[in-house]
């Protein structure tokens, strides 16, 4: 590719061993200044918005943020650390998050992804409240935001929390579709309902985000209970119509288990605290009396 | 190191879809992802996936429709490949329980969508792409496939040969996020790499923070070519404030676009006369910005979308994801008052060279979904289009790589038969600071070393590992030096200022000289968390490298097009110029350097040709 640039390869190789007291190519002269210069402007730049923050003390919004690292010398016990971020309407808390640790700490740790509310990787503990990052206001928050990792899972670090018996739960439940039979030809459908659809809606909504799983005083007391996430997975199946009797028999069996349905004791925190305001606890009721009707047919 | 027969790297659409077809056809197989599979952005998709189902529809027309939209840019084998097995694919999610919209009679409902002929786009609500994404995970529990989630693939392990055509990949290199450990993934018989957009390049993006555009970085860097880098699509309907994204499907059911003096400009200012909203997605984002920046804006940045006429019953039976997005995420309720929207970076219409099998140059190497370029896009893609990509070619990727016989494929991939070399003007040298073989370069030593070793990869593994565990230690052993959020903001902002909707030649050039510049500084980037426990101050400075190279390879490429086609809008150039331009640039990176190329666009199908026309709407 021809450049307009006279610059060669040498000299840029060059700068790697450069010799202070040789005196520099012209051309590397010229682009180390360049560097300096822009290094300046950027630290000028720093220096002023910095300024710029302290002289707006109001529109400031004050984190305290959980900090934990088990291998960092300083971190091994937990603490909150504050910071201080420049507040624009609108912003949430996975945005302020971010800017703490773009321009204070970039060792801050947290999951996040879509920042739609759709990746599910920022369920967070905010203002004691299982809450996703990125759809919280911090307009809606009293100050200063308290941000913590989910409760009742083991911290890694900072705000990420081991995720592995949430997913263990939600695969239990054998969370996949499984028709008695297939329409014949490649191109038919199996035809549902729009009622049928409209029933399952909700459920197949959930982003595995484990707010509810962190909210449930049973899961917390009971590692082997289903919890809310798995058990609502289950009703997605269990109630749709496209799947036959024996499996939705065989769905029933696994939630009416010791540690199933019956253990939900109707707390509603789950359903509370669901950012997508599936409703949970009216899920697993309804699995209960389909469990006892079912049980009744061999009495 | 791990091994396993098939690596697919990324487990968003086309990743999923790749791993349940390899391990159809037996293949050992497993999924390496810097993420869980389910927090994939390919859950972020609402509007839906193009298939012709339909009786008066079929896939010639769907075909011909993608064609066109791509301004004759795409390459007539892999579209009418991605068209023909569509309906298939898309049934065979029904099947796997995919929870569509249905009709009155139980079939799966199809709304209309830009740039089609047919209301073929099959849907599921406004949330088409997290139920897709979540059907195929549960179809990857059901089969027990082995995913290690939470690794971070940064390189791949390819031999040096001289030709990248002559090259093998025999796995990855990648980080458990979790623990910090490293290590090698030997591949017996592929990699596919599955990775996704790289919307990240740009500051105001409808992708996730995730989209980094990994695979298509290290593919570059690996030797493959890279193709159609220019050709980035601008989403017409983002939230002015995030970049979230706001369903085509709200102009496929009937939306309407305002300007500030209340006129539905696209009618009233000319700019689709016949399609309005429905005109193809290039075309809406230039009537918006030119709106705007004609001073009918609204607060000199936006329009507005209103759907309220559409009444709130049909709004949350099929849109009802918009209305929580836009109360959440821009504090407007869209059932009482009309959405602000504005044009946004939303697709890569290039990437990885492919052929219709989903090969690449390099033996071994895959590429499937967004990464990739078979060539369906062209130079703008169609809505709805981009889900059937992930299924049609994700699931080709994983049969061919697991040895299934797809047929010999009519693209041909790499410096072969009719192509010519490309020259461009620069302001900067691009490409690596240090080029030609200093450490930083992702293509293995193992050319020889294939010879004298084992002869079975594992050599080749080990030293990307070495070689990566080298540069990890040198990232985080330095005390002092620059953050990589810095860089990548600053190179966010300047391709969201000089290289999007409209592009000028100045522009375009002081682009090049700010990523030269960013180069420069990533040379004195570190990583200040000394933890190897979850560090993601490590994993985004290796992301940032990327963007880097990509922020370029998009820069060169739309300088060199000194012409108008498709998303590529140029100011000093208003013309389609066929004569001259219908052909793919590739680039390709020789060991620090990018190189220019041009390979012709396939308009020859399967029994027609597709004659370029004017594209209105």
């Amino acid at each position: 590719m021809s450049t307009q640039v006279p610059e060669t390869e040498t000299e840029t190789e060059a700068e790697t061993e450069v010799d202070h007291d040789e005196p520099l190519a012209p051309a590397q002269e010229e682009r180390m200044r360049k560097k300096a210069e822009a290094r300046a402007d950027r630290e000028e730049r720093a220096r002023r918005e910095a300024a710029e923050r302290a002289d707006s003390d109001d529109d400031t919004v004050h984190l305290k943020v959980f900090r934990f690292d088990p291998e960092v010398k300083g971190k091994q016990e937990p603490r909150f650390d504050d910071f201080h971020v420049p507040f624009e309407k609108g912003m949430t808390v996975l945005d302020a998050l971010i800017y703490a640790r773009d321009t204070f700490d970039s060792s801050l740790t947290f999951r996040h992804s879509c920042r739609q509310a759709i990746c599910g990787s920022d369920a967070l503990f905010i203002n004691g409240r299982q809450r996703l990052g990125c759809k919280t206001q911090l307009s809606d928050l009293d100050q200063p935001v308290r941000v913590e990792p989910l409760p009742h899972a083991e911290v890694e670090k900072d705000l990420v929390v081991d995720m592995d018996h949430f997913y263990d739960q939600m695969e239990a439940v054998e969370p996949y579709f499984d028709a008695d039979e297939l329409p014949d030809g490649e191109l038919d459908e199996q035809r549902q309902t729009r009622e049928n659809r409209e029933k399952v809606k909700m459920s197949t909504r959930c982003i595995w985000c484990g707010a509810c799983m962190s909210s449930c005083n049973i899961a917390a007391g009971n590692n082997e209970y289903l919890g809310p996430a798995a058990i609502n997975k289950a009703y997605r199946f269990a109630m749709d119509e496209r799947e036959g009797e024996d499996r939705k028999q065989h769905r029933l069996n696994i939630l009416e288990q010791e540690n199933g349905v019956w253990r939900c004791q109707t707390q509603f925190s789950c359903t509370e605290v669901c950012p997508k305001d599936i409703p949970l606890t009216e899920h697993i009721q309804e699995l209960k009396r389909e469990a006892v009707k079912s049980n009744l047919k061999f009495w | 190191m791990y091994e396993h027969d098939v690596i697919v790297v990324g487990a968003g659409g086309a990743g999923l879809r790749a791993a349940i077809a390899a391990q159809e056809e037996g293949a050992d197989v497993a999924i390496v992802s810097k993420l869980h599979p389910v927090r994939s952005h390919t859950g972020a998709a609402e509007g839906g996936i193009n298939a012709a189902l339909r009786e008066g529809d079929s896939w010639q027309d769907h075909a011909y429709d993608t064609m066109k939209g791509s301004d004759y840019l795409g390459d007539a084998p892999a579209i009418e490949t991605l068209c023909q097995d569509s309906p298939k694919e898309v049934i065979q999610l029904e099947h796997w329980g995919m929870a569509f919209s249905r009709d009155d009679d139980g079939r799966v409902s199809q709304r209309p969508f830009g740039g089609l002929s047919f209301p073929r786009t099959t849907y599921a609500g406004a949330e088409t792409g997290h139920q897709l994404l979540h059907t195929m995970y549960e179809q990857l529990v059901k089969r027990g496939i082995t995913v290690y989630d939470e690794w971070y693939v940064s390189d791949l392990a390819v031999t040096d040969e001289e030709r990248p055509e002559d090259r093998t990949c025999h796995g990855v290199v990648a980080h458990d996020i979790q623990s910090g450990e490293l290590s090698g993934f030997r591949a017996t018989e592929g990699v596919i790499l599955a990775t996704g957009g790289l919307g990240q390049v740009f500051s105001h993006t409808t992708n996730a923070v995730a989209n980094t555009g990994d695979g298509v970085a290290m593919a570059y860097r690996a030797g493959v070519p890279i193709e159609d880098m220019e050709f980035i699509q601008f989403h017409p309907t983002t939230l002015p404030s995030t970049g979230v994204l706001i369903t085509e499907g709200v102009r496929g059911e009937g939306g309407i676009l305002y300007n500030e003096d209340g006129e539905r400009f696209m009618f009233e200012h000319g700019y689709a006369n016949n399609d309005g909203e429905l005109a193809s997605r290039d075309v809406v984002s230039r009537a918006e910005l030119t709106e705007v920046n004609e001073g009918r804006g609204i607060d000199d940045e936006y329009v507005h979308l209103d759907m309220r006429h559409l009444g709130e019953d049909r709004i949350i039976d099929r849109l009802e994801n918009i209305v929580h997005l836009s109360k959440d995420f821009e504090g407007v309720d869209p059932l009482d008052e009309p959405m602000p929207v504005k044009p946004g970076q939303h697709y890569a219409m290039g990437g990885i060279e492919t052929d219709e099998n989903g090969e690449t140059c390099v033996g071994g190497l895959y590429a499937a979904g967004e990464c990739a370029c078979a060539s369906v896009h062209g130079s703008n893609r169609l809505g709805g289009n981009a889900l059937p990509e992930l299924i049609v070619f994700g699931k080709r990727a994983g049969a061919h790589a697991a040895g299934k016989d797809l047929g010999t494929a009519e693209i041909e991939t790499g410096q072969r038969g009719e192509y010519e070399l490309g020259e461009v003007d620069t302001p900067v040298q691009p490409g690596e600071v240090e080029p030609a073989g200093g450490e930083g370069d992702a293509v293995a030593d193992g050319g020889v070393a294939a010879d004298t070793g084992s002869g079975d990869g594992r050599d080749i593994v080990e030293r990307a590992v070495v070689r990566e565990r080298e540069r990890v230690q040198s990232l985080m052993e330095k005390e002092d030096g620059l953050q990589h959020a810095e860089i990548r903001s600053d190179v966010q902002e300047s391709m969201t200022r000089w290289v999007n909707v409209f592009r000028e030649e100045d522009g375009l050039k002081q682009a090049l000289e700010d990523i030269a510049e960013a180069r420069e500084r990533y040379q004195d980037v570190f990583v200040k968390d000394p933890s190897r426990t979850f560090n993601t101050d490590l994993i985004q400075t290796l992301e940032t490298r990327n963007i880097l190279d990509l922020a370029e390879a998009i820069t060169l490429g739309a300088l060199a097009r000194d012409e108008f086609r498709g998303a590529h809008w140029r100011a000093e150039h208003q013309e389609r110029r066929d004569d001259e331009w219908l052909k793919h640039t590739m680039l390709s990176w020789n060991d620090g350097t990018p190189e220019l190329w041009y390979k012709p666009a396939i308009l020859e199908g399967e029994d027609k040709k597709y004659e370029p026309k004017t594209r209105s709407y």
